[in-house]
Formats: C-alpha cells, structure tokens, sequence
C-alpha cells in the first residue's frame, strides 16, 4: 500500500471535527518546538519566557493527549445512553447521570468482581510479602550449602512467564479441586523470584555494624527480622507491596481459564464480560471500566514513591 | 590474672593477613588501648575478642574461658561500634534495653536499669527520641549506655570518638576515662589517635600490619620505643630520625652523617658495637634536641612554625635530612636561612638498626 | 556526664550477670549451630520452593514432556507418543509461522516505540517548571490502566458504528480499525503502547534522575550543545535504564494476551494471533493440548534467546556508575 496515497486518503476520511483538532495540535506542537529553538537567540529575559511557553505548550498538547481516553472514559460514563453516540460527540457531561454506575455495580456485577479483585489481591501479596521476606532473610544472613545455586533458581522462576506455565497449572488447579475457586487464583503466585531478589538486595543493604551490634545484643532471628531488618527495609517492602498489588489486581489470562462464573470472576475478566453483556450501553461498560480502575489510581496517587521504587528495581543502577 | 588473652592469634582473609600470630594479655579493670594507622588489624583483633570472626589460628580467652567456639552474645562483652550502630527505628529507651530484652531480663528490673544508665550519662531527655533526632554526641552516649548496662566483663570500644567533633571529643575523652575508672571494668579499646591512646590508656598495645610492636606503659612506649615505627608513631611533631654510620673518632664510636658527628655514651657505643650493624637510625624529639653553637651537628633553618605557646623549627641537614626543634614561647628564634647548630643530650637519644628498624638496646 | 553510685560493679553478686557469660552451660557445638542454621533455612525456603516447583519448574517440564505426544481427537483416549514428529510438524505448520511473524511484529511495533515516546516524555517532564509535578502524574498516569481497562476502552472507542474514534477516522459505518487486516495489528499495538506509557514514563524519569547534574553542568561549560550533550552525558548515563527497559519490555511484549483477548480475539484472518493468543486458542477453542505444548515451549525459548541475546549484545554498551 503506498503510504502517502494511504494517508492523504485517511486524512480526507477524517470528520471535520477530528480534523481541527488535528490541525491545532500540530500548530501548538509546532509553537512549542519553534518556540524553544527561537529562544536560543534574544535577550536572555525574553528567551526564558520564550522557552517556558513553548515548554509549556508541548507539555500541554502531550497531557491532553495521553489523558484524553482516560478522560473520555469518565465523560462518556456520565452520559446516556444514546448521548454517548451522539455526532458530534459531547465531550462534558451537563447533567451527569450516575445511574450508570449502580447498574455497572449490581446488574453488572461489578461489586461481586471488585470484591474478588481485592480478596485475590490481597491475599496474593500477603503471601509473596512473606514468602519473600523469609526467602530474601534466608540468602542475605543464614550460611547453607547451595546458597547461590539456590537464589539462581529463584531468579530462573523470573524467566518462565506465565504463559508457559498455565496450561499445567490449569490441570493442576483442576486436580486438586481448586477449579473456580480463590485457592485456584492465589497459590500459584503466593511465591516469585522478583521478590526474594528485591528483598534480599534490601536486607544486604543493612549496615553491617547493625548486624554486628544485634549480634552481641543476644538477638534472635525473629527479633532480629522484627525489629532492626524490617524497620530499615520498609521502603523496599512497600516498593515490593506497591509492585505485587499492581501486578495481581491487573491479571488477565489466570483469572479468565480459572474461573468459570460471576462468582469468582475479578475484575479484569469482569469487564470483559460486562463489554459483552451490557453490548450498546456504553455508559454502562465506561461506568464499568471506570470503577476498576479506581483502585489503581487511587494507589498511584498516594503510593507513587513506592511504586516507582517497585518498578525501577534494578532499571537504574543495573 | 588475665581478663582477657589472645594466645598466638592470626587471623587470614583469603590470603591477606590482617593479623599475625599476636599474644596479648589484657588485666581485670585495665584500660588498653589498641593504636596503630589504618589497616594495622587492631579491629579485627577486638572483632575476634567479640567473637564476629573466628581466628584462622590461636586462642582467646575471656575471663580464663576459651572462647572460641562461643557465640558473640554468649561471651558477656559489650562493643561500642565507630558508627554506633544504633537501631534507627527504636527509641533510645529501647535501643538500651534490646540487650536486655532478649536475654529475658523481667520487665521492672529492665526498666530500673535503664532509668539508671540515662541518668549517670544525662540521657534521660532524650530517651523518647530516635537516633534521627539526637546529636551526635547523644548518639555516642547511648552507644555507650546500651553496652553498660548489660554489665559485661569487658568493653570492647572501636574508635567510639572519631565521629565527633574535636572539642567534644577532648571533653568525652576525660568522660570515658573517668566512666572506666568508676566501673571497674575491663576495656580495650582501638584507636589511631596516639594521643587518645596516650591518654588514655593504663598501657597501649602498639600494632602495625597484623603485628604488635609494642605493648607497654604510655610513658615507657614514649621514652623507650622498641623500634622505629613506634618511634615515629607516638609524639607529635613526631621523633627526629637521622640516618647515619657508625664509625671511629677517637677511640669512641660516633654516628657518622652528613652533617657532622653525634656522641654516644659508653654504654651506647658498647651496643652499637655489639650489634655490628652498619648504619644507625639516631632519633631524637624535637624537645631534646637543643640550639648549640658548639653543637656537633649543622642545619640550616628551612621554616619556622609560631604556634603561640611554642615554635617548631624545622632545619634541613646537609643531604636534606630534616630535624625539627621544639622551642618555648619566650626563646630566641633563628631565621629561616641560618645555619644552626644543633646538640643533644645522648642520654635522650635512641638508636635503631637501619635495616630492620629494631631498637639497639643498651 | 556524672556517673553515680548504681554503676559501680560489685563483686559476683550472684542474680546480677544476665544469664549470660560466666555461668552459662557448655556452649553449643559449632556442628549442632551450623545444623540449626541450614534448618531454619530450609524452613524459610521451603513454601518458595513448594510454589516454584509445582507452578513453575513442573509446567516447564511436562509441557517439553507433552509435546512429544500427539492429542487424541476424542478425549480419554491415551495419547500416542510420536517423538520429534509433532515438534517438527508444529514449528514449520503456516499456523505457527504466522503467530511468530505476528509476534515479533508486535514486538517491533511496540518496544521501540513505548521506549522512544517514554525517554521523551520523561526529558520534557524533567525540567523545573512550576506544576510540573501535575504533568508528571498525568504522564504516569496510564501505569493504572490495567490491559483489560485499556482494552475495553479502546474497543468501545473503536466500536465501528457508534465509536468515537471511528467517527473522527471516518470509517464510521464501516469495517472497524480492529477488524481490516491491514490496520488491527497496528491497532492493537497502539493501545498497547498507549497503556505502557505510564510504566515507560516512570521508568525513564527515574533513569533520568540518576544523571548527575554536575556532570551536564560541566559539559555545558565545556561548550556542548544540546544534542552533543544528550549523545555523551545523557545516552551514557541512561544507558543501564534503557537496557532495562528494553530486556523487560520486550519479555512483556512476548506475553501479551489481554489486548488481543479483548480486541481482536487473534483476528481478523489471524492478523493479531500472537503466540500466547494461539496457544490459548489451540487449548481452548481446539483441545489441543500437544500442539499447544509445542508453541509454549517455543515461546518460552523464543523468550529465553532473546532475553540472552540482547543481554549479550546490549551490555557491554552499558555504562556502570563506578
């Protein structure tokens, strides 16, 4: 296909409305490029203002278009029904319905999902917290023959993703009678190399005179853990918390061959069928998605320390 | 009757060795210090009295137990860390009685003991706070009242005082002293600072590369340095070392340098005698050495420091040798550029073989 | 520092030591402590253990032991061992080839891509600006997309009669983005990359932030501009950061399933059917468990290859902080 004939074609296509948009938005991007290259030149008081309008430009025309399906998403959940299929599309809502939401939440089982969500979740960290914790305590202060074998073999399980594992999982699940059940969706990851490793650089990291100093203070391993490791690696285990509930609140394949009903279905797995159930009420399916992702932005905003530390483990440094 | 012995003690990382075959008894109630510069293994040595290393080779024993085979918290020693290593999440409260707590002391009695430490060491201010919020010398002071008040047999003290500032330093200095003297309890300590181990200690325990070179009173390792290094290490401005051969004059054997020839006393030429080494490393402190225009040896004054209460003069030798002289206050002080002519009383000199750096022994 | 009475030391007094030191029993053999030790370090490890073994070692193996096996058409029929046969049947079968064209495409699409729109991102979002701290959050935001909140979006958004987004392409009314051959892989692709920028973002910020300023100072005053700043202050330094990003990137790329899921269903005419997509089907939809070892293991050693591949190739490029 001949690009430019494709996309001259595709421009033609586009609805007036579209097209604007897309116009101005090149325009302002244009500005603000053209902005910062002409302020290298000028009297340094103009071009610093200069340069922070363009900056200023680009960074707007950038957020509105990284947030704007979020934010038509809200909008459209607001609308009616045949409001959301309006031409030309309304882009604020003047008078919000919020029925939306509790038919998302009771004809849309989107209270049963949530609530599976969050047991599953919960559960899932809970237990890669521990697993981890006494995992990273095992490598990083108790000398045992294979030490390093063995935290090799904890991070090998990094590189076998699930989608290679699930097809025995699933008959595994399905043998010990935890088909459709919350065993069936939390075991499997009660347990990951990611952790025992971002834990056990963590608990190295303890000074080595602390170490020593518990050591003559006749304290134990649990007193130990308790009160001088944890305290000092609370950063890395809430990184770790962060990390894992984003992880298992987000799971899509698992939760969809492990669960059968509306019973034990999260949330993820939940919109999908609610897409395929709630078909042309798409206020509904927008109130729907809306209402899962709550949890996560609500984490993102006040853990977003935590999770960047979560999720750069090992990015900076290497 | 030892508190506390290491008996041909050597201790190898991989194939360094950070401590080499050392002996060293420490008395009950005795203050010893441990100097000697950086990497010299006195931390290792009080790591392996604490029992955080195991020896590759020898004994220790702590109150005539050997200690080998016994684990840190069950050899009753307490250790005050460089860096204090306080527990940055507990209070001072708890950090003091964390010792106590694991071994299972009830509760009122942990309590008293503590209230008591606090008081005797004014922490009783910050005893609510966190390691975070206290002052640097409050730090040290909890360091120290977590290791009192477990009541060791022994305090193992590493460089407690090199992270606070001089004047507090000086100050904390006369504390330790005076805490040790009022408990009664065994302490040594480690330290790079000769003066801390001149003052403080009831002997000093000089070690340099794994090796103990010296261990004796601090007077005596002040006026008899067994050998070179210890010679050089303790003093400040440091002991004068002249490089020179022994030869014959006279019928008296001399310390032949470049510039000119000092005397020795006949028990002193007896020794060099004896010894047959071949050059002679003469030393002398700079607050023997005098200002005599009959004096045997010639200088010419390269700087003159004024410090106030005292100049240190320092003059270089003909083959650029340098000696430093200590003069008071109210003396009369060459120029830079003069030649000078310098003497000393031979009973204050020390000699020491060239080659090994050994003391000659009269 | 007073130091008062209590302090003073008298002899044995006897409840005085704590338990420990003078009085205390025959010390433990250091062969009985060593024992304690390793014990108490199985028992740490061994639910990890447990939970690897069963749910990930276990898998791996019994899907290389069950792609030997050809699947029998009716179930509870035994399987019938064919050795080499089904491997070699499976990997050069058109089905196969196609999901692994499909699946490096996508990987091409979106990994370069993510990466380049994040590392740009990221230098705009660094700056001192007043309310910057609004941006960023806004740039970061997508990280709470979940693939499934995306993908549902996305698919609304595409929906070929009622869409938004199909109004302003102009293809209202007829074949959806998600549905034409030519567009849907791309589609899927950008949805992908759209809910990644938020991750992308944040990973890069935090690269970014690792560069120490002194040394773009000192570069500036060594008359660099701005592009030979970035080729030898900014790059180098970011460089553990985008290896990174690339070596995780791309193992998540090999695993997505839920955009294709929810989108496109691995079409249309099998334009979007990735790997992971095919396996699923070929269990699902097919009830083929032999095939469907055969494409997990070549996906787990497509992965495995490409993970040490780019290791090898990418980190001696790297520079490490000394």
């Amino acid at each position: 296909m001949n690009a430019e004939a494709g996309v001259v074609a595709t421009l033609g296509t586009l609805a007036p409305g579209f097209r604007t948009f897309l116009w101005i938005a090149l325009a302002v991007i244009v500005a603000g490029i053209g902005l910062l290259v002409a302020s290298r030149r000028g009297s340094p008081h103009y071009r610093r203002r200069v340069a922070l309008v363009g900056r200023y430009l680009l960074l707007i025309v950038l957020a509105v278009i990284v947030l704007f399906p979020i934010y038509i998403t809200v909008v459209d959940s607001l609308l009616k029904p045949d409001q959301v299929v309006a031409k030309p599309p309304i882009l604020f809502p003047l008078h919000p319905q919020w029925s939306s939401y509790s038919t998302a939440w009771t004809q849309g089982h989107l209270g049963r999902y949530l609530l599976n969500s969050f047991i599953v979740t919960t559960v899932i960290v809970a237990g890669e917290l521990a697993t981890s914790i006494a995992a990273a305590y095992a490598f990083a202060f108790l000398e045992f023959p294979f030490r390093r074998t063995l935290f090799v073999l904890f991070l090998a399980t990094m590189m076998v993703p699930l989608e290679v594992t699930f097809l025995t999982n699933l008959s595994t699940v399905v043998s010990l009678g935890w088909y459709n059940t919350y065993l069936g969706l939390t075991v499997p990851f009660l347990a990951t190399g990611f952790g025992a490793f971002l834990l056990r650089q963590a608990f190295l990291g303890l000074p080595r005179d602390l170490r020593d100093a518990a050591k003559l203070d006749a304290a134990g391993h649990w007193q130990f853990l308790r009160r001088v490791v944890l305290p000092v690696a609370r950063p890395s285990l809430a990184a770790l918390g962060i990390f894992a509930f984003f992880s298992a609140f987000g799971q899509y394949l698992w939760p969809l061959i492990v669960t059968k009903n509306d019973r034990l279905r999260t949330v993820q797995i939940g919109l999908k069928f609610l897409a395929n159930s709630q078909l042309n009420n798409f206020n509904v399916i927008f109130a729907g998605t809306v209402l899962a992702a709550i949890p996560l932005f609500v984490l993102l905003i006040l853990f977003e320390k935590q999770l960047v530390r979560g999720l750069t483990a090992g990015a900076v440094k290497g | 009757m030892a508190q506390v012995a290491l008996r041909e003690v050597t201790k190898l990382f991989g194939d360094v060795q950070a401590v080499r075959d050392v002996s060293l008894e420490v008395e009950d109630q005795e203050f010893l210090v441990l100097l000697g510069p950086s990497g010299c293994g006195k931390s290792t040595v009080l790591r392996l009295i604490a029992g955080l290393d195991t020896p590759t080779e020898g004994t220790i024993e702590i109150g005539q137990r050997v200690v080998n085979d016994i684990e840190p918290q069950e050899r009753d020693v307490a250790m005050v860390f460089q860096s204090y290593a306080l527990y940055p999440q507990m209070t001072a409260r708890r950090n003091i009685e964390f010792p106590l707590k694991n071994r299972g002391t009830p509760k009122d009695e942990r309590e008293r003991r503590v209230r008591e430490v606090a008081d005797a060491l004014e922490l009783t201010e910050v005893l609510d706070r966190r390691p975070a919020q206290m002052s640097g010398g409050q730090r040290q002071r909890v360091a120290l009242a977590r290791a009192i008040v477990r009541r060791p047999e022994a305090f193992l003290m590493d460089e407690p005082l090199s992270n606070l500032d001089a004047k507090l330093r000086t100050q904390t200095r006369t504390e330790l002293i005076e805490l040790q003297r009022r408990l009664a309890t065994t302490v040594i300590y480690v330290t790079h600072d000769q003066v801390e181990g001149m003052t403080m200690g009831h002997r000093v325990a000089v070690m340099d590369r794994g090796v103990i070179q010296q261990v004796a009173r601090p007077t005596e390792i002040y006026d008899h340095p067994a050998n070179l290094f210890v010679a050089g290490f303790i003093g400040n401005p440091p002991m004068n070392t002249v490089t020179g051969s022994p030869c014959s004059q006279n019928g008296d054997v001399v310390i032949e340098t470049a510039s000119g020839s000092i005397p020795l006393t006949p028990g002193q030429q007896d020794a060099v005698r004896r010894s047959g080494v071949t050059a002679v490393v003469a030393g002398l402190r700079p607050e023997h050495v005098a200002l005599d225009p009959d004096g045997p040896i010639s200088a010419s004054v390269a700087v003159v420091e004024a410090l106030g209460y005292e100049y240190h003069v320092v003059c270089r030798l003909d083959d650029g040798q340098q000696v430093i002289i200590r003069l008071p206050a109210e003396a009369v002080v060459p120029q830079e550029g003069e030649i000078v002519h310098l003497s000393a009383d031979p009973l204050r000199l020390h000699l020491f073989d060239a080659a090994t750096g050994h003391g000659i022994a009269t | 520092m007073s130091v008062t009475h209590p302090f003073e030391r008298p002899d044995r007094l006897p409840d005085e030591s704590i338990g420990a030191g003078r009085k205390a029993p025959a010390p433990r053999s250091r062969r009985r402590r060593r024992m304690m030790e390793l014990m108490l370090a199985f028992g740490l490890l061994l639910p990890s253990l447990v939970i690897f073994g069963v749910f990930v070692f276990y898998p791996l193996i019994r899907q290389i032991y069950l792609s030997f096996f050809l699947t029998p058409p009716f179930p509870g029929e035994p399987k019938h061992y064919v050795g080499f046969s089904q491997i070699q049947q499976v990997l050069s079968s058109h089905d196969f080839l196609n999901s692994l064209g499909v699946t490096l495409l996508f990987v091409l699409y979106t990994v370069p891509t993510g990466l380049i729109l994040g590392l740009l991102l990221a230098v705009l979002a660094h700056q001192q600006l007043a309310g910057i701290r609004f941006f960023r959050t806004v740039f970061s935001s997508t990280v709470a997309t979940s693939v499934a909140v995306a993908s549902v979006i996305f698919f609304t958004l595409l929906n070929p009669q009622v869409g938004l987004f199909s109004y302003w392409f102009g293809t209202q009314g007829q074949l959806s983005v998600l549905d034409d051959p030519r567009w849907a892989l791309l589609a899927v692709s950008a949805v992908t990359i759209w809910q990644n920028l938020g991750l992308s973002f944040i990973i890069m910020s935090a690269g970014l932030q690792a560069v120490p300023d002194d040394l773009l100072e000192a570069s500036r005053m060594d008359g660099a501009r701005v592009w030979a700043r970035m080729r030898h202050v900014i790059l180098p330094m970011l460089s553990p950061t985008l290896f990174f990003a690339i070596v995780v990137g791309t193992i998540l790329s090999l695993e997505a399933f839920g955009q294709i899921d929810i989108l496109t269903a691995g079409g249309p005419l099998q334009h979007t059917n990735v790997l992971v997509y095919a396996i699923y089907d070929q269990v699902f939809n097919q009830d083929n468990d032999g095939r469907a070892a055969v494409m997990t293991i070549a996906l787990f050693l497509i992965t495995l290859v490409f993970t040490l591949v780019q290791i090898w190739l990418l980190e001696r490029r790297v520079t490490y902080e000394r």
